[in-house]
């Protein structure tokens, strides 16, 4: 039977209703259903943050959790259980405009005022995280917003003066009402959700064995997994599909939990890059910091690990990274769960190991040992959310100075993620030295025949991999980074 | 003293812009009726189109109507200057992604549907993709435009030193946020009301007019605002206002087309791309003593404004120097790409940055800092001034802009700091450049230096103000209002600003060119100074004092010890039957360019500016960052310091994007391949420089008769971040170790690294990084 969604907003339960299409995104439910037109669409595709807007849910302490996110690629179907925050709520009924909005307007951080709404709504998200302000953490939560005209240096000034008043709010006042009001409505929610329109279903089971039980029943061919849609938002606003039935994993607790034992950190396909952010931080910190720059802020608060892997796209940024950090992954289905290691999944260009009834469940990251040094390096036309050109992604394993064991693991350079088998071989047993390492660097053209696109040629694919992993021994073998990032 | 302008006055829509309530075209509620638009692309470069079959698309149920170029009621050409633009393409596609067929339907989502099932059958013809090719085959737009002073030939070949090169320059995709949007509706006895985000709605109003066969009259035209524009607004919205206004012809209802991103990209043009070829002849100090350079700038399929902006890159080759015997040539190169336009500066940046480089290159043959070279050809103030097109300039002030530069960014001694420490470090190396900005203002089409303004009094003191320049977003309607404000002693509150629309005042010019705020200003001062004439004869009795001496202040109408509210003697006037409206009008005085000799004077007066601009580049992967800029930038008295230093900053970073990270790229096919946020990449908060120090110029009124003498600032300061470029240039001389450098824009870190990587094995120094 059909289970209608429903989300809070200006304190008000609503019910979105069965003529909302099971692929309409929140975007399109504010602006053509409830002619809220403040956010905007830039890009349909969750790269200039105009559509912005901020979900209130309850983080697993029972406290509320604010987080910003593209509106253009988000189903209005995902909102279920959650509180959702435009531009228009933010100013009281009086017209007493909220202390973001109000910096905004003393800095003169709008112009075309295009984009001024998802900017507000990032720093409102950033206001509900934060005492105070710093440009580094200022800079890490406007990175999925683009501003065409002011230069940002007004927007960051006012991200500053927005906390002139204090870190309080309306709204954090308010936080108890919205809290058992999420409450009430969680506890109604045991049932799976499925909600059906005349163009398709749209399905939210509660357990896994929900998930392997209705993804067994559907037609293959014509379902799509959903864990955030960052990805999968695109397939609607740009290319205008629909499948018959959408399954989110967004409901199941199983797949959004994050498990650290000594050795290891287990991690759920639907748990999302921010909230896997720190787990991963404590195990490794070159990992974390390639994380920041995977996609923004508001695609880490909706994109997931395991959407990254499922996908098989041979230049999602995560893969290369776990590769060479000896991940297994867990796929499960109605006959039960079985892994692998994870660089085995892939198959091919967007071909993995998954079969018919099968998700990806989670992925186990192994803790490396005392020996072990790691580093991921991510290549870009531009630092902040952009698609690399080349990821590396290096783990050795040192005796001395000699290498005991290398993993080295490349994004961007072939169809799929890969190791690169010949350099790993050509390092194992020699020094770990600039001059020691020259065979693996000249190795790498054997390994990888990279092609010429949009985002790099081949030339400077292939000489920036090998640059890479000289950069990477300089910085093991001096202790020291090398970059041109302020923050190191 | 000024009570309003020259105060950092906010933006008149900054409150709405927050709480989300400004209202841009496609917020607007929806009239009854309304059917959403969709276009049908070519997917061939250059190709003679044998059928379109609409009939797949116009059997979706939902769909209205489905039209080609054969469906146009009047003529189909929209071209701006030179004929050959129609509207949906005609006999054949010139370029892939150019509109083909529209589609109205009941919603966006049957539209785009309907959209791809029209079926075009399609002959190649062989297609022109890159500016060498047109250079080669002579296949150009237009005729080419040449100053010529001296013998330059002779110059560079007497000269002691000598260099020629080439470079490239990318184009640029304008990015505004919003994309272009249109919304048509038919009126009554066959009127057209066209709401479009454009900085055009006069030319916008006579094209609609032309597609339907109409005169202007039946067609009104109103623009609110723009999500952004910077050129991007100012011939090409037309396509899309007309193909709605069309489509609501068809149907007989309204009909709104919206542009899904990734066809914007497609489908409007750029930024021209240009290949540049010079030589050059110098003494030992790097005086320049003959420059030949010819600019050839790729203006795609059809003309659009490409004569305008490559005459513009050909102003601007001077840069901001002397050059005794130089020969310039401008290209206006034709292929089967998407017809570039209009952007921020218009070709002056394309011109000037190609000098800059050749500025760069000079200093690197003699191993002198680029500094000394820039100093020793700057314009003089009395001599060594006048232009290659024969204007003298008689405003310079760059010589001060320098030496105030200098000191508070501390140049020299970080240019010894830098030094120092690239000496020292392998892997990392740091760049430093300084450069200057001298900036033409007027529009270089004389007959477009003219601009219109309506004043409205009501009798209850309350003020509105139309005027024909609009608002994307530079506060060109603020600034307005503070000189009505200021002219007839009101406060700002008092004044309402209203949609630019083609009803009110008619026959304006794009508000393009830096123009805005010069022009209609002055015709709004114009206006304003008329009424407050009418008030004040109307004041004068009651205060007893000749109308000349009644003072205009503070909301208040006084002389002679007495005063009267501005309201009552508003409502005095009224009474008195004094009419309260006001057009005015302004035409920029004292330009012209006479095109065949290549003379004259096009620009009323100049603007300027300097930036130093700090970079630190990665040796191993070509990634920088941008660690320091100090700006200063010359608005005149500005009218808004708040808003021109948004203008400065906003422009340097548009100008640092532009030739950094902004990649626009092409397949062989002539497919662009970067239409989207997602591939094409401006610059976000964290590639403005980590430390960013912006100055306005203090003190220095503009010396021509400018509203309140201010000078105009929307395009001068994007040329600002031409420093950035050659920091980069500098970063890679200091980690190739070689003075023979070369690097194209935009300098992606992939341009840097095999900058880098070229110049180490051109001068077979040991390459330690260099991969076989």
């Amino acid at each position: 039977m059909s289970e209608p969604t429903r989300f809070v907003s200006r304190g008000q339960v609503m019910v979105v209703g069965p003529d909302a299409p099971h692929t309409m995104t929140v975007l399109e439910y504010l602006r053509l259903r409830l002619r809220r037109t403040g956010s905007k669409e830039g890009c349909a595709e969750g790269d200039c943050g105009a559509c912005t807007v901020v979900i209130a849910e309850l983080g697993p302490d029972g406290g509320l959790r604010y987080r910003a996110v593209n509106a253009c690629i988000l189903f209005v179907h995902q909102l279920d259980g959650k509180a959702l925050f435009t531009v228009e709520d933010l100013a009281d009924g009086n017209g007493q405009l909220h202390p973001v909005q109000q910096a905004m307007v003393d800095a003169h951080a709008s112009q075309c005022g295009f984009c001024t709404p998802g900017f507000v709504m990032s720093l409102f998200a950033y206001f509900h995280g934060h005492e105070k302000a710093d440009d580094e953490s200022l800079k890490d939560a406007l990175a999925g917003n683009l501003c065409r005209c002011t230069g940002y240096r007004p927007i960051l000034e006012a991200g500053h003066r927005m906390f002139e008043g204090g870190s309080m709010d309306r709204f954090a006042a308010e936080e108890a009402a919205l809290t058992a009001q999420l409450k009430i409505l969680a506890d109604g929610r045991h049932r799976m959700l499925r909600h059906s329109t005349p163009g398709g279903d749209f399905i939210a089971p509660r357990s896994t064995a929900e998930l392997a039980e209705t993804l067994s029943a559907l037609p293959a061919g014509d379902v799509w997994l959903l864990a955030g849609g960052t990805d999968v938002g695109l397939w609607v606003t740009k290319q205008g599909r629909a499948p018959r039935s959408i399954i989110s994993l967004g409901g199941i607790p199983e797949l959004k939990r994050i498990d650290e034992r000594p050795d290891e950190t287990e991690i759920g396909a639907a748990v999302t890059y921010t909230d896997a952010f720190e787990a991963i931080a404590r195990l490794h910190p070159a990992f974390a910091r390639m994380l920041r720059r995977l996609g923004s802020t508001q695609i880490r608060n909706s994109g997931t690990l395991g959407g990254n892997i499922a996908n098989g796209s041979p230049i999602g940024d995560s893969m290369p990274a776990l590769i060479a950090l000896d991940t297994i992954l867990k796929l499960q289905g109605k006959a039960g769960t079985r892994t692998m290691p994870l660089e085995d999944f892939f198959l091919g260009y967007r071909k993995t190991a998954s079969k018919s009834g099968e998700f990806v469940a989670g992925v186990t990251v192994k803790k490396p040992g005392p020996q072990s040094h790691v580093g991921i390096y991510k290549l870009s036309k531009r630092f902040d959310q952009d698609i690399s050109a080349v990821l590396a992604a290096f783990h050795v394993v040192l005796e001395g100075d000699v290498v005991k064991q290398a993993r080295l693991a490349y994004g961007g350079m072939a169809g799929i993620p890969a190791r690169a088998k010949e350099a790993e071989a050509a390092l194992a047993g020699r020094p770990f030295t600039p001059d020691g390492i020259e065979p693996a660097v000249a190795a790498l053209a054997a390994d990888f025949s990279p092609m010429s696109d949009i985002r790099a040629s081949a030339e400077y694919r292939l000489l920036a991999a090998q640059n890479l992993l000289r950069k990477f021994c300089v910085e093991v073998s001096t202790g020291k980074p090398i970059g041109v990032e302020a923050a190191e | 003293m000024t009570s309003t302008v020259h105060k950092p006055v906010k933006h008149d829509s900054a409150p709405r812009h927050v709480a989300g309530t400004a209202r841009y075209i496609d917020d607007q509620p929806e009239p009854e009726g309304l059917l959403h638009a969709a276009l049908c692309l070519s997917d061939r470069a250059h190709a003679k189109i044998l059928s379109i079959d609409l009939s797949a698309a116009l059997a979706l149920p939902g769909v209205a109507a489905a039209i080609t170029v054969q469906d146009v009621l009047g003529d189909p050409d929209i071209a701006p200057v030179v004929p050959g633009e129609p509207v949906l393409a005609q006999g054949t596609v010139q370029f892939h992604g150019q509109p083909v067929a529209a589609i109205a339907a009941h919603d966006l989502a049957t539209a785009r549907r309907a959209a791809r099932l029209v079926r075009i059958a399609y002959e190649d013809l062989p297609a022109i993709l890159s500016i060498e090719e047109a250079v080669e085959k002579q296949s150009f737009l237009l005729p080419p435009l040449g100053l010529k002073r001296g013998n330059a030939a002779v110059a560079i070949a007497k000269a002691p030193h000598k260099l020629s090169g080439e470079l490239r320059l990318g184009g640029q995709d304008h990015f505004y946020l919003e994309g272009q949007v249109s919304i048509a509706e038919p009126r009554e006895d066959g009127d057209m009301m066209v709401r479009c985000s454009t900085q055009h709605p006069s030319e916008v109003q006579k094209l609609v007019g032309r597609v339907l066969g109409c005169p202007m009259h039946a067609v009104t035209v109103e623009c609110r605002r723009m999500g952004g524009g910077f050129g991007g607004k100012e011939t090409q919205a037309a396509q899309f206002a007309c193909i709605a206004a069309l489509l609501a012809a068809n149907c007989a209802r309204p009909v709104k087309l919206r542009l899904d991103r990734d066809e914007d990209m497609i489908i409007t043009g750029k930024r021209h791309d240009f290949l540049s070829r010079y030589h050059v002849g110098f003494d030992d100090e790097g005086r320049i003593l003959g420059y030949e350079v010819t600019l050839a700038g790729r203006g795609g399929w059809a003309a659009d404004l490409t004569g305008a902006i490559v005459d513009r890159a050909v102003f601007h080759a001077d840069s901001s120097y002397w050059i005794p015997d130089v020969s310039i040539t401008g290209l206006c190169c034709r292929t089967n790409t998407v017809s570039n336009t209009a952007f921020r500066g218009f070709g002056g940046p394309q011109g000037m940055a190609t000098t800059e480089y050749v500025i760069d290159e000079i200093a690197r043959h003699l191993g002198r800092d680029p500094l000394e070279v820039r100093l020793a050809n700057l314009y003089g103030k009395d001599e060594r001034n006048v232009t290659p097109y024969f204007q003298t300039i008689r405003d310079n002030i760059l010589p001060e802009l320098f030496d105030e530069l200098l000191v508070s960014s501390d140049y020299k001694k970080r240019r010894q700091e830098i030094d120092a420490f690239n000496a020292q470090s392998p892997h990392l190396k740091k760049g430093l450049a300084i450069t200057p900005v001298k900036f033409g203002i007027s529009f270089t089409t004389t007959f477009l230096n003219q601009a219109g303004a309506l004043v409205l009094i009501y009798e209850d003191g309350s003020v509105q103000l139309n005027h024909g320049g609009t608002e994307m977003g530079q506060g060109l309607y603020v600034k307005v209002a503070q000189v009505v404000a200021e002219t007839l002693g009101v406060s700002l509150d008092k004044i309402r600003i209203t949609a630019t629309r083609t009803d009110k005042v008619p026959n304006t010019s794009a508000t393009a060119a830096s123009s805005g705020a010069d022009m209609n200003g002055k015709a709004a001062e114009n206006a304003a100074l008329d009424l407050r004439g009418r008030l004040a004869q109307v004041a004068a009795p009651l205060l007893g004092v000749p109308a000349e001496q009644v003072i205009f202040k503070n909301d208040m109408v006084s002389g002679g010890g007495k005063a009267l509210p501005f309201a009552e003697v508003a409502h005095r006037a009224w009474l008195g039957r004094v009419s309260l409206a006001a057009s005015g009008f302004y035409a920029t005085p004292d330009i012209h360019f006479d095109r065949a000799s290549g003379r004259g004077n096009p620009f009323y007066y100049f603007a300027y500016g300097v930036a130093a601009t700090e970079t630190i580049v990665d040796c191993f992967t070509g990634e920088y960052r941008f660690t320091r800029a100090d700006l200063l930038h010359d608005c005149g008295n500005s009218l808004n310091p708040a808003i021109d230093l948004g203008q400065v900053e906003g422009g340097y970073l548009q100008g640092l994007g532009w030739l950094t990270m902004e990649e626009l790229w092409w397949d062989d096919r002539g497919r662009l391949r970067t239409h989207a946020p997602s591939t094409y990449k401006i610059p976000t908060a964290r590639d403005l420089p980590e430390d960013f120090r912006v100055q306005l110029v203090h003190g220095r009124a503009n010396p021509a008769h400018t509203v309140y003498r201010s000078k105009a600032v929307g395009e001068p300061p994007l040329m600002l971040g031409i420093s950035a470029w050659l920091a980069l240039k500098d970063a890679v001389t200091a980690a190739a170790g070689t003075n023979r450098v070369h690097l194209d824009a935009p300098a992606t870190p992939e341009r840097v690294l095999l900058a880098i990587q070229a110049a180490r094995q051109q001068a077979e120094a040991p390459v330690t990084m260099a991969a076989k």
